[in-house]
């Protein structure tokens, strides 16, 4: 990153005039659209990265170029063009010690508007944060408060700068290159992102959370997230996702490795609230999320989501129990409105002994809107004593949207005790005349009935958080009964 | 306080009710009874504002104010209550949470204050007393897995919370064993004032026994056969409703 004084952020983000840079790397007159492996190059150089890293981006990329885009998922959309999208954009520069106070203020009414306001957080002194704008963070608080524990919080192009061993050591260990095309992409081009470590037996002692925001028109996103609690540590991590509406379709395709080491404890918790799109289906986010974590002996990871954005959404937040008695929960409320189709769920791999999930999954559908839930349980032959439960409930409103379940179980352990319940339920005309009749209308009624609907996953979410989120679930389902 | 003037209303080109007339004053009990598919649940539904039905014809004005024009919930912040013949299922959310909701919600239509949560309690304290509702119940989801009575007990104790100008209980006996009647009509008769009307449908006239009319009605096919006091509920009971088809 060059050298770029306050002023000449705080000026810039006024302005709103992120400018897309690439510099010396690319033949100056190249728009900075497409993919190529000199974009490739350029971001690494851009970063400043070392070899490793740039020779890690070249070999997903060259993995990629390989590859087709699925469509297994029960969703409909434009396949994007790769060479139309701008792989790296960012306010001009951005001085790492820059605080919050600088961050542009149309920026944190967005974030205020999604119930999340930094004035608050900073308030409530208790939650460090780090904040994405397009493809580079713009401010990480906290720092310091955290480095006192040994906490490591910080955008991940920092991380590979001032700690390449643990990102050499991680990335990539729980979401391979090779993995699926839009990880695999995320691997070549990523931008930045968030990263954290949490030292052995530390308890971190505030929320950690990450704002992400699309900014620019024709950009893409793709941030990179490693999260690693050492043995018997803990760490609650919060992100958030913002995007200003836009015609045409955004494209997010982001990874994220949790690793919980022996005994330790990751709660992560997502609000998403991407761009949907407008109310004919036109623009919103493409979202195409890889997240997975692992766990070793006796750990947990706990991965809650409140999804009410982006036009199409595909992602799959999943946990590897690899350790004895280890624990995955996945907890999820995915709202869909007008034409957004979400396909989410969750992965469950149980491989070590006595090791537990759960997955919650609430889906929301309205308007025009597909929502499906496909998860998967598999257990392991070594996987003594796995158990899981399963429970996937779809509420309907209107007669034009879908919900869809699709549980894949597969079990090659005898000891293994699975259950798997599902429901589905309309929001009744007759129950909306019994709220109505009781004096409470048609839209704070759908409220509470949603909110109701939902209540075992918000109650997840950490305290600050909830209250939000079930705002964010009323606006999302505004209009949506005519 | 409400009046019905030849009320006409159906579904879907269905007439059901076809020419109602009936006056109800503050301080007054009114029994409606009648054989099933007469239009009792009708006739509550749409002076309650369900927009399932269409009124084709008439007008039903309370406190001097026609409420056809109004939705369902600015009837009820003008004090009209309806105990729900089947009371619906809201899971996730509580019975406290629910009348919270709906208190405040009628406040805020009146421009008044939330009500604090200390007065809240106590009145949610005094009103389940007077139902001799277990507590346990109000934190539950409302009416999920509740028998048949619990649900009417619910409804009459979600009435005592709002306090309304008029209230119209569909068919709160139905599904309800002697004791619980008692309960639900000791309820009834204490929330009774000089400023508020009852409505009772029923289909026998085993409630009136214990919530007592100033005024009995019969509906049949629509209209209102026959009206009087409550010795009317006892002759309809001896002679059954084939005697009203032929008034």
């Amino acid at each position: 990153m060059n050298k770029y004084t306050e002023d000449d952020l705080k000026k810039e983000l006024e302005t709103q005039e992120y400018e897309y840079g690439f510099y010396t790397d690319i033949e100056s007159d190249t728009f900075p659209k497409g993919l190529n492996e000199d974009i490739v190059r350029a971001i690494s150089k851009k970063k400043n990265e070392p070899e490793w890293m740039t020779e890690w981006r070249l070999d997903a990329f060259k993995i990629w170029k390989e590859m087709e885009e699925p469509d297994w998922a029960n969703v409909n959309y434009p396949k994007p063009n790769f060479q139309e999208i701008a792989y790296y954009s960012a306010p001009k520069s951005v001085d790492p010690n820059k605080t919050l106070d600088d961050v542009d203020p149309d920026l944190l009414a967005m974030y205020k508007k999604l119930g999340i306001s930094v004035d608050e957080q900073k308030k409530m002194n208790n939650i460090a944060m780090d904040i994405v704008v397009d493809s580079v963070s713009v401010a990480t608080t906290f720092k310091e408060t955290l480095a006192e524990k040994g906490i490591l919080f910080m955008p991940i192009s920092e991380a590979i700068q001032e700690h390449p061993e643990l990102v050499k050591k991680y990335m990539g260990t729980i979401v391979p290159k090779t993995d699926n095309f839009y990880a695999v992409l995320n691997s070549a081009v990523f931008t930045d992102g968030s990263f954290c470590y949490i030292p052995k037996g530390v308890k971190c002692p505030m929320e950690l959370s990450t704002y992400f925001r699309i900014n620019e028109g024709g950009t893409g996103q793709f941030e990179r997230t490693l999260l690693i609690a050492d043995e018997g540590s803990y760490v609650s991590y919060l992100e958030g996702c913002t995007a200003p509406a836009r015609d045409e379709n955004q494209l997010h395709a982001a990874v994220v490795e949790l690793i919980a080491m022996d005994d330790a404890e990751i709660k992560y918790s997502t609000v998403q609230n991407w761009f949907p799109g407008d109310k004919d289906g036109k623009g919103g986010v493409f979202n195409f999320v890889t997240k997975r974590g692992i766990c070793h002996n006796n750990s947990k990871i706990s991965w809650t989501q409140v999804e009410t954005g982006s036009a199409v959404t595909w992602k799959y937040p999943s946990c590897i129990l690899k350790g004895d008695n280890s624990v995955g929960e996945f907890y999820s409320i995915a709202v869909t409105n007008n034409f957004q189709q979400a396909d989410t769920g969750t992965k469950m791999i149980h491989l070590g002994k006595n090791t537990k999930s759960t997955i919650i999954s609430k889906g929301i559908s309205a308007g025009k809107s597909q929502n499906s839930y496909r998860g998967l349980v598999q257990i392991g032959a070594r996987a003594e004593n796995a158990r899981n439960f399963s429970q996937c409930d779809s509420l309907l409103m209107g007669n034009k949207c879908g919900a869809h379940t699709f549980p894949y179980i597969e079990s090659k352990n005898k000891s293994a005790q699975i259950e798997h319940e599902a429901t589905t339920s309309k929001i009744g005309e007759d129950q909306l005349f019994y709220c109505n009749q009781r004096g409470i209308d048609t839209e704070k009624a759908i409220a509470l009935i949603v909110n109701g609907f939902s209540k075992d996953v918000l109650n997840k979410l950490p305290m600050e958080f909830a209250v939000e989120a079930q705002k964010l679930l009323e606006i999302s389902l505004e209009g949506s009964v005519g | 306080m409400l009046e019905i003037k030849n009320l006409h209303a159906g579904i879907e080109d269905k007439g059901i009710l076809k020419g109602i007339n009936l006056k109800v004053n503050a301080g007054e009990v009114h029994a409606i009874m009648g054989p099933n598919g007469s239009g009792k649940s009708t006739l509550s539904e749409v002076v309650a504002g369900n927009e399932s039905f269409e009124v084709t014809e008439g007008d039903v004005i309370l406190d001097n104010e026609s409420v056809l024009e109004l939705s369902p919930d600015e009837r009820a912040h003008k004090g009209v209550f309806m105990s729900f013949q089947y009371p619906v299922e809201i899971p996730g959310v509580s019975t406290t949470n629910f009348m919270k909701t709906a208190i405040n919600e009628k406040r805020k239509a009146n421009g008044m204050e939330e009500l604090p949560a200390k007065d809240m309690l106590k009145m949610i304290r005094e009103k389940s007393a007077l139902l001799e509702m277990d507590r346990k119940f109000l934190s539950r989801s409302l009416n999920e897995g509740f028998s048949g009575g619990e649900k009417k007990r619910n409804e009459i104790f979600q009435m005592a919370m709002l306090e309304p100008k008029l209230a119209i209980l569909d068919e709160t006996d139905s599904g309800l064993d002697i004791d619980a009647l008692k309960i639900v009509a000791n309820g009834v008769n204490k929330l009774k004032s000089e400023d508020n009307a009852v409505i009772v449908i029923t289909h026998y006239q085993r409630l009136l026994d214990y919530i007592v009319p100033d005024f009995v009605h019969v509906l049949y096919d629509g209209k209102i056969v026959k009206s009087g006091g409550k010795e009317l509920a006892h002759e309809l009971e001896e002679k059954g409703y084939d005697w009203v088809k032929n008034l």
